[in-house]
């Protein structure tokens, strides 16, 4: 297991090596110049060979490479040249914003998806079946943005003034408190700034932190914010998850010691349960890992449309903004989240199914 | 008779039948036994003739504002839908879907737009299939670093979520339909270069390989009329469920503001400029997502009925 794991994560390495060569390059061919995104087309020429030679871009590309590979292994991402600080202070700003939309958006989807899929699996064939088929059909091929402007427009608008109104933007209104548990605490804040930084990123999840203060307003408040998001941006794996879960519920419910569990006279429920179930769950881990990359890609989208200024929206903003250091340490978290997530599934199997050994 | 000497009658006579039918036909026959692939190619019927007749269907040009007109129209800025049907007014010019943010009519420039999407997805898929199958094919049939160089390259193309790659590919090309095009296509040939990979090595070692190789057949004979063959059909369905992936990429690419540029009347686009108008406009927003849903969803059809129309150990539903 654990040579195992070795062997996987220094497989990796390759991957994300060119992972980090690709987004360096991609994020140097960018046309235009950063001197003048960043300064203002007004920038003089002088101004801007100063300005390039202070963030080294007048070096050769392998050399800039060279430095930003020595730098990435020190876990130093460089500086943010729009908002001037530091990328990983960025970063820690802006993740707990997807993390928590993209968990909520995985929680829906499982929390529906599953037992849609297992009920169309033991409904097979009935009109609850067609009809939830039909359904993650639909919910496969929505648009996300659309989804969530039609979420918005549906909740904040046509059902305003009653109790099922939602707000259709931002992560909490304004004026509701949301002091950080280590200021309500009233803790003594640590010299070192990494410990800081862990407080002030964990203080950044609104429901955990809500959670931690007791905060109950805050707590309501930032989860009506997130049901409209997490909806628009939950809604295809949701689909995929009930689609996966009905066809492996069906493939295990053909088997014969289903037939055998049943001739034991066991329950419907504990067959379905207990033996069909949990052999029906391997395709399914697969599938929500792939969702999980997909919900990164459409959280982009979704903060588009509800104004959340998650990771998605701020590497959407640098990219177009000539951004370097954001746009590489940005895509190389998410990449290398990708590599981890996977690398997670594939140790599920084994956890699943134990006639899997990893070797 | 008795049922098992019914059911070998039975079994024979679809043995007899089979032997005439070749796999295309046996294919369109499973697909016409599945509701919702039949749907699917309903929809997709629809909207190819949408998009084949739009220059004779649409009521007006979709690029001219309606103050352009001789005579102009006296139309409001995101006027909502009038439908003469509907009680509206017969005195009023008719516009099923309302009028946009720059005064032309919505229904016209949704007609043009299924052209648009339909290119989308067929150009970008057509692409990457072409792309993908030339590298998984080298990728399979040579093996070695070759293989290891494409496969990983491959990999670290797959490391990214698909969208925010093709957006990044997209800053660097420059906006623009064609860019955004380019850059959907280049992230989806990593799925065609493994499937292809996966039946070129699955055929390889075969012996009708190796004969063809000792009568003296070329390597691009055996590749491409020995080999690939074998991939069409995966190929197929990977590729039809790939177009409605693509035309999703493609809206979510326009309405950021990456793929069509206005005034082109692009679902995505359109959608993507009326956005923050959702309140007081909400025909502008709810009629492009609709259909890009639809299309989407037509091709999401079609491709499940085929992939179980062509999927041989499903042949006994035949």
């Amino acid at each position: 297991m654990a040579q195992y794991l070795i062997r996987r994560l220094l497989s990796s390495l390759p991957v994300l090596f060119g992972v980090l060569v690709v987004t360096f390059l991609l994020a140097r061919v960018i046309p235009g110049d950063p001197c003048h995104a960043i300064l203002g087309e007004k920038a003089t020429e002088e101004v801007c060979t100063r300005f390039n030679h202070e963030k080294g871009l007048d070096r050769p590309i392998y050399e800039q490479l060279g430095v930003y590979l020595g730098e990435v292994l020190h876990g130093d991402f460089g500086r943010s040249f729009r908002y001037n600080q530091t990328v990983g202070r960025l970063l820690l700003e802006r993740l707990p914003t997807t993390i928590e939309l993209s968990f909520s958006a995985l929680l829906i989807s499982l929390i529906v998806g599953i037992p849609l899929g297992v009920i169309s699996a033991v409904k097979h064939n009935t009109i609850v079946d067609v009809l939830t088929m039909v359904w993650a059909n639909i919910g496969v091929s929505m648009p996300v943005f659309w989804l969530g402007l039609m979420l918005a427009y549906v909740f904040s608008l046509l059902l305003k003034d009653t109790p099922f109104w939602l707000p259709p933007s931002g992560r909490i209104s304004p004026g509701v408190a949301d002091d950080p548990f280590y200021e309500v605490w009233k803790l003594t804040l640590p010299e070192s700034g990494f410990l800081l930084s862990t407080y002030q990123f964990i203080s950044r999840f609104n429901i955990l932190n809500a959670l931690l203060t007791s905060n109950w307003k805050l707590l309501g408040d930032t989860i009506k914010h997130l049901i409209l998001p997490a909806l628009a941006l939950g809604t295809i794996p949701m689909a995929l998850i009930a689609r996966m879960a009905r066809s492996a519920m069906l493939d295990v419910l053909g088997q014969d010691y289903i037939r055998t569990a049943r001739a034991k006279g066991l329950r419907q429920r504990a067959v379905v349960m207990k033996h069909a179930f949990r052999n029906a769950l391997l395709p399914l881990v697969t599938i929500i890992g792939l969702s999980l990359g997909g919900l990164l890609g459409g959280a982009v989208l979704t903060e588009t449309v509800f104004g959340l200024s998650g990771v998605g929206r701020i590497l959407y903003d640098a990219i177009t903004a000539r951004d370097y250091g954001v746009v590489q340490a940005f895509t190389v978290v998410i990449a290398v989240f990708f590599v981890l997530l996977n690398l997670v599934v594939d140790l599920s199997y084994s956890y699943l199914d134990p006639r899997i050994r990893l070797e | 008779m008795t049922t098992t000497e019914k059911n070998i009658v039975a079994l024979n006579t679809e043995g007899l039948s089979l032997k005439s039918a070749s796999l295309w036909q046996i294919t369109w026959r499973r697909l016409f036994r599945r509701r919702s692939a039949v749907v699917g190619m309903l929809m997709l019927g629809i909207l190819i003739l949408i998009a084949l007749t739009a220059q004779w269907i649409a009521p007006y040009n979709p690029l001219i504002t309606m103050i352009d007109l001789k005579p102009p129209e006296p139309v409001k800025v995101r006027q909502a839908p009038c439908i003469h049907l509907l009680g509206c007014p017969r005195d009023k010019p008719q516009h099923i879907m309302g009028i946009d943010g720059n005064l032309r009519d919505q229904f016209s420039r949704m007609l043009y737009g299924a052209r648009l999407s339909l290119l989308v997805g067929l150009s970008t898929v057509t692409f990457a299939i072409f792309i993908g199958t030339v590298l998984g094919a080298l990728s399979g049939y040579f093996g070695g670093w070759l293989d290891n160089g494409i496969m990983r390259t491959m990999d670290v193309l797959l490391a990214f979520p698909s969208l925010l790659l093709a957006i990044a590919i997209v800053t660097v090309l420059g906006p623009g339909l064609i860019n955004a095009l380019l850059a959907i296509g280049i992230v989806s040939i990593p799925a065609y270069a493994r499937v292809v990979r996966a039946s070129v090595l699955s055929v390889r070692e075969m012996e009708y390989v190796s004969a063809t190789r000792a009568l003296g057949g070329d390597t691009m004979q055996i590749l491409f009329r020995r080999i690939l063959p074998n991939a069409l059909t995966p190929l197929i369905v990977q590729g039809t469920l790939g177009i409605a992936t693509a035309i999703l990429d493609a809206a979510a690419l326009s309405f950021l503001g990456l793929g069509a540029q206005p005034p082109t009347p692009e679902w995505g686009s359109m959608l993507g400029a009326e956005r923050n108008q959702v309140f007081t406009a909400p025909h502008l927003v709810f009629f492009p997502g609709i259909a890009i849903a639809l299309t989407v969803l037509s091709f999401n059809l079609l491709g499940d009925g085929l992939r179980d129309a062509l999927d041989p150990r499903l042949a006994h539903i035949s």
